[in-house]
């Protein structure tokens, strides 16, 4: 499986959801395959996704759910020890791990090779983490949704495009209608 | 008057109630009183850049955000500023400390010191500098201005 047929799947779980999902390729997919107003769309800053979705957690009650990728949880590290000494149980972070930068021409991170990001962030001091296999990504999501606890989740898929348009929207049209999704 | 309690005040006044912090001598006083305050969420970041983005999110939650960094880091957020706060319009006051100013005693501080006017005026970034603590006065009205 790769990403996209993840997305494909998880997309009903998502769909009632608030969503920050990753730049590139994982938005624009998530874009052409269920477009909410429940989904931010980053188009740059890569690797801030689990922040953004960390500060949207602790400021308010509804479960945040970050898409993320093995390439930009590792541009941005520091998120893992930050994420797992502020907890918000409202927070499900999934890392799609296809141990490729896909946005760029999928060259190999160093997640697809030695390094294990399930193990980083229990080492961060996450506590509860899940690796998992493509397949069991729906699964697994719906059950950090219904235990109501701060998650990390690293699914583990093949590395791989959908050709999708990218998007046109105007972020402050995003980030408005996000916000109204927020408060509604 | 306590300058760290001043700065916090004016803060909660302006109904800032996250903020994020990297470590600087200069404002360790402030990182501390926002740090016991009970009105203040503190989140310590490891990365300005992380800390824009935490920013980010609280501010699309509900909450008024502000981070508190040093001037030296400027660099790593230039990216971060422009791909996101400015270009989804979100406000964000950043109480910079200005090291590598006079009596300044790291030379390498002074290196990104020379930039940092010039890095913010690149990016049209209104910038106040405070020269002499009573230029901490006017912090209210530029909170205010900020969330306009």
């Amino acid at each position: 499986m790769i990403r996209s047929e993840i997305l494909k799947e998880i997309a009903p779980i998502l769909r009632d959801q608030l969503v920050v999902c990753n730049i590139g390729i994982p938005s624009q997919e998530l874009h052409a395959i269920d477009d909410q107003p429940t989904n931010f769309y980053m188009l740059g800053t890569m690797g801030l996704a689990s922040s953004i979705g960390l500060g949207l957690a602790l400021s308010q009650p509804k479960p945040v759910i970050v898409i993320d990728g093995d390439g930009s949880i590792l541009t941005n590290l520091g998120t893992l020890p930050t994420i797992a000494n502020n907890v918000a149980e409202n927070y499900i972070l999934l890392i799609i791990d296809n141990g490729s930068y896909g946005s760029t021409g999928d060259q190999p991170t160093y997640a697809g090779r030695k390094t294990s990001l399930s193990k980083m962030a229990q080492a961060a001091g996450c506590e509860r983490v899940i690796e998992c296999d493509a397949a069991e990504t729906g699964r697994v999501l719906q059950e950090a949704l219904d235990a109501k606890q701060m998650t990390i989740i690293v699914s583990k898929c093949e590395s791989g495009n959908a050709k999708m348009p990218v998007i046109t929207m105007d972020p402050v049209v995003i980030r408005d209608r996000f916000m109204k999704a927020v408060q509604a | 008057m306590n300058i760290d309690k001043k700065i916090a005040d004016d803060l909660v006044a302006n109904d800032i109630s996250f903020v994020t912090t990297v470590p600087c001598k200069q404002l360790a006083g402030v990182i501390a009183e926002i740090d016991q305050r009970d009105d203040i969420f503190h989140i310590p970041s490891n990365k300005e850049d992380e800390g824009m983005g935490l920013c980010a999110g609280a501010w699309m939650g509900g909450k008024r955000p502000a981070i508190i960094m040093q001037n030296t880091a400027i660099g790593v957020t230039i990216n971060t500023l422009a791909t996101l706060i400015q270009y989804y319009r979100m406000p964000l006051p950043m109480l910079i400390s200005y090291r590598g100013e006079l009596r300044e005693p790291v030379a390498c501080q002074v290196e990104m010191a020379v930039h940092t006017k010039a890095l913010l005026a690149q990016l049209n970034i209104p910038t106040y500098h405070f020269h002499h603590r009573s230029d901490v006065e006017e912090l209210d009205n530029i909170l205010k201005y900020t969330f306009m």
